[in-house]
């Protein structure tokens, strides 16, 4: 090897990414990124999974991340390689993934002129990442790759931008290693204030109503949360809900589990969350699809709220008791603190409490009406979990009315097995997360449930599947509709199906084919075991494409701007619809 | 707790690196999540450590200036975030330079009020001066608007600098 101040940029990006963990990339090659992918060629420490399509590059790297818990990485060209980018980068802004993408820029003395192929990446991508940097010299590279994993993944994780200018990368300079760089100014908070702990314990201790309500920070935080979250619930017999991106956090399984919160979450999570007189906020952050209206959210109830991000405190809703800290940091201080001061929960008012949210569970708002004639999604969602469950899926998913109907029926009773878009939604999220899963977990199952709109923003991927052999399973409930708008026209606005169904679709099967994959369909409830576990023993890609009622809505629905007690529980609700002008408007 | 509460105006002083995007992210953020600036300034204040200070001038209720100071806090360039109107007392100063032209009766009365205010004429042409003022900003308000009627016709100002008062720095 050549000495250390001898190296092009190209070979100090590779070894400062090896450094840091990294095994694989995912990317798209071009102009600007020719040097490194020549450096890629010549080693064999990092592997490059090259997508169709930069957005996928992210999302593969978001999977990727999700699924381990490492920083994900991507690697794509200067101007429409990182404005591809931008739809990845915000994903993972808005769930909190830890994320380096590397984006090739023109020359530096280019920058500025219009150059060919040129974007103002860092101005493009400021508001969609938590930082982005933009190397001007070769010398200061190294540092800056270093420190853009630190700040990717300590803190509230995101998504970090190092635009590389061309000239850059082939400039010889000097490396330096991880641990003789220090972030002069970011130093994250993970311990919480011990008497915001001790108080929070005192009113845990009081309460008569109370409610764990947890989210994708615990899961960030890492399996010690999910563990000391699993034990609190345990030691205090409270009930809890998890956010979508906090499903697994702590088994489905539990008895104490009320189910999803939110828009569409379970009757029983969002009544008692209404109810509540003590509401424990665990790594989750009152988005608007858990709080409903704010004016009417959770009126009788003091709350805790445990973040690292101190803007995630008292942003939409304020809070009697803040702590700022790491969840398992905090949840390890607070269940020391519960077991010296040995804290007995109010177990006369706790009983009480679980007579009233077993009432709420005796409504089983998740039910639907079977029939034998036509599959219905959420028969299909229950049939992939009874045929799946014991083989340890990583389950992603695409957005819309499946993704709801996923996060309400398959039980995820593991941290990380769930990836899905919640912040941003974004349609064409699942198949390529599910590359990224495959990539890390070669031997696992792991299956995309997809809608048939939302499996075609990202389809191409389909060959990145066939050139890496990634055996991934794409379950498509086939609706023929934007299945979610076309549910907000029915609910919203006077069932004027305006531009959500499209009476063209590809032959799935067919399109498996085309691709190398295999292509399988299910027509009728009586096909549908059979087609499943064709589709798990299936050694290959494989795209099952099931047919299902197309007129099925998701419920219970809090439509939006609506309080959590205003739940319409089914198609006889919509009667009596509360369709508010602030609801109209909201989305 | 709604946000059609009583809204204040607040003075945050801010430390961070003085590396290119900084401003912009500041800016950024204040426009990307509608936030009010009512004045902005920059410079670097220590070369050695490559620090440069931004004092912002802000409105909102509590619970938005809480945001817009966790929001500032949590940008990665960004050392030490300090609200000067909440954490005691501070001084505030603007500097303006003001431009009146005038000739006769007018003029004479400019400098008299000049005099009054402690503003100086740092350009003079037989039928214009520049003042150079410095004072809280209700000061310099007040001498622009006694400057309108006699021949103002250009004004440029700093925008708020401010400093905790006491020995404790940011
Ligand atoms: C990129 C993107 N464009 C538009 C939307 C708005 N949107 C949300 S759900 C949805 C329909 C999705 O249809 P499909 O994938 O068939 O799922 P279904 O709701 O039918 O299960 C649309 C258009 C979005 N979330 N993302
Ligand atoms: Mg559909």
């Amino acid at each position: 090897m050549a000495p250390e101040n001898d190296l092009n940029g190209s070979e100090i990006l590779l070894k400062a990414l090896v450094d840091q963990g990294v095994e694989v990339i995912f990317g798209y090659p071009g102009g600007a990124v020719l040097p490194i992918y020549d450096e890629l060629f010549k080693q064999n420490r990092l592997r490059h999974i090259l997508v169709r399509h930069e957005q996928a590059a992210l999302h593969a790297a978001e999977g990727y991340a999700r699924s381990t818990g490492k920083v994900g990485c991507a690697l794509v060209t200067s101007g429409p390689g990182s404005t591809n980018a931008v739809t990845g980068l915000l994903d993972a802004m808005l769930d909190s993934i830890p994320l380096v993408c590397l984006t090739g820029q023109v020359p530096t003395h280019l920058i500025g002129n219009d150059a060919f192929q040129e974007a103002d990446t860092t101005g493009i991508t400021r508001p969609c990442t938590k930082h982005n940097y933009l190397v001007k010299d070769v010398n200061d590279l190294a540092r800056v790759v270093h420190e853009a994993f630190y700040v990717a993944k300590s803190g509230r994780p995101g998504p970090v931008v190092i635009d590389l200018p061309k000239d850059v990368v082939t400039a010889k300079g000097r490396y330096v290693g991880p641990a003789k760089v220090r972030h002069k100014s970011y130093k994250p908070q993970v311990k919480g204030d011990a008497a915001a702990i001790e108080k929070a314990v005192e009113l845990m201790a009081h309460a008569k109503r109370p409610l764990l309500y947890a989210g994708g920070g615990v899961i960030n935080s890492g399996p010690a949360a999910s563990e000391l979250l699993t034990q609190l619930v345990k030691m205090s017999g409270f009930p809890f809900t998890l956010t979508l991106m906090g499903l697994g956090a702590v088994p489905a399984a539990d008895p104490h589990y009320l189910g999803m919160v939110g828009m569409h979450g379970t009757y029983e999570a969002n009544l008692a969350m209404h109810d509540c007189d003590v509401m424990v906020c665990i790594g989750a952050r009152f988005d608007d699809r858990v709080t409903g209206k704010i004016a009417a959210f959770a009126p009788h109830s003091k709350k805790i709220h445990i973040d690292i991000d101190p803007s995630s405190i008292n942003k939409n809703v304020a809070v009697e008791v803040p702590i700022v800290g790491d969840v398992a940091h905090v949840l390890e201080d607070l269940i020391r603190i519960w077991k010296t001061k040995q804290v007995r929960p109010d177990d006369k008012a706790l009983k009480a409490w679980w007579k009233t949210i077993d009432g709420w569970r005796a409504r089983e708002c998740l039910r639907y009406k079977p029939s034998k004639k036509m599959i219905k999604p959420q028969y299909a969602i229950e049939r992939l979990y009874e045929l799946t469950k014991d083989k340890d899926p990583f389950i992603c998913t695409e957005v819309g009315q499946h993704q709801m109907w996923t996060a309400q029926l398959y039980r995820f009773e593991k941290p990380k097995h769930l990836m899905t878009s919640g912040g941003l939604g974004t349609m064409g999220y699942g198949l390529p997360a599910a590359m990224g899963v495959q990539v890390a977990h070669p031997d696992a199952l792991v299956i995309d449930v997809a809608g048939e709109s939302s499996i075609q923003m990202n389809i191409q991927e389909m060959a990145t599947l066939a050139q890496h052999r990634l055996p991934v399973k794409i379950f498509i409930l086939n609706n023929q509709y934007l299945g979610m708008v076309r549910q907000w026209q029915e609910l919203l606005h006077g069932g004027r199906y305006s531009e959500s169904h499209m009476s063209a679709h590809p032959d799935f099967v067919k399109l498996a084919e085309a691709y190398g994959a295999v292509g399988l369909r299910a027509d009728k409830p009586s096909d549908l075991d059979d087609a499943i576990r064709t589709m798990i023993s299936t050694p290959r890609a494989v795209i099952l494409d099931v047919k299902v009622d197309p007129s099925e809505n998701v419920f219970p629905m809090i439509p939006a701007g609506a309080a959590h007690n205003e739940m319409l529980m089914g198609p006889e609700d919509e009667a009596e619809k509360p369709e508010s002008e602030d609801g109209m408007v909201l989305v | 707790m709604s946000k059609h509460q009583h809204q204040r105006r607040h003075t945050i002083a801010v430390l961070v690196d003085n590396e290119p995007g900084v401003l912009a992210r500041v800016i950024g953020l204040f426009s990307g999540r509608g936030y009010n600036i009512e004045s902005l300034t920059v410079a670097e204040v220590a070369a050695k450590d490559n620090l440069s200070r931004i004092t912002i001038v802000t409105s909102g209720t509590a619970m938005i200036i809480e945001q817009i100071k966790a929001q500032l806090a949590r940008l990665v360039p960004i050392h030490r975030v300090s609200d000067l109107t909440m954490d005691g007392p501070a001084v505030e100063r603007e500097l303006a330079l003001v431009k009146v032209a005038a000739t006769g009766e007018k003029r004479v009365e400019s400098l008299r009020i000049a005099d009054i205010f402690r503003a100086r004429a740092v350009d003079s042409t037989n039928e214009s001066f520049v003042f150079e003022i410095v004072g809280k900003s209700d000061k310099i308000d007040a001498f622009v608007k006694l400057m309108e009627p006699l021949g103002l016709n250009d004004v440029s100002r700093t925008g708020v600098v401010a400093i905790a008062r006491g020995p404790r720095p940011l």
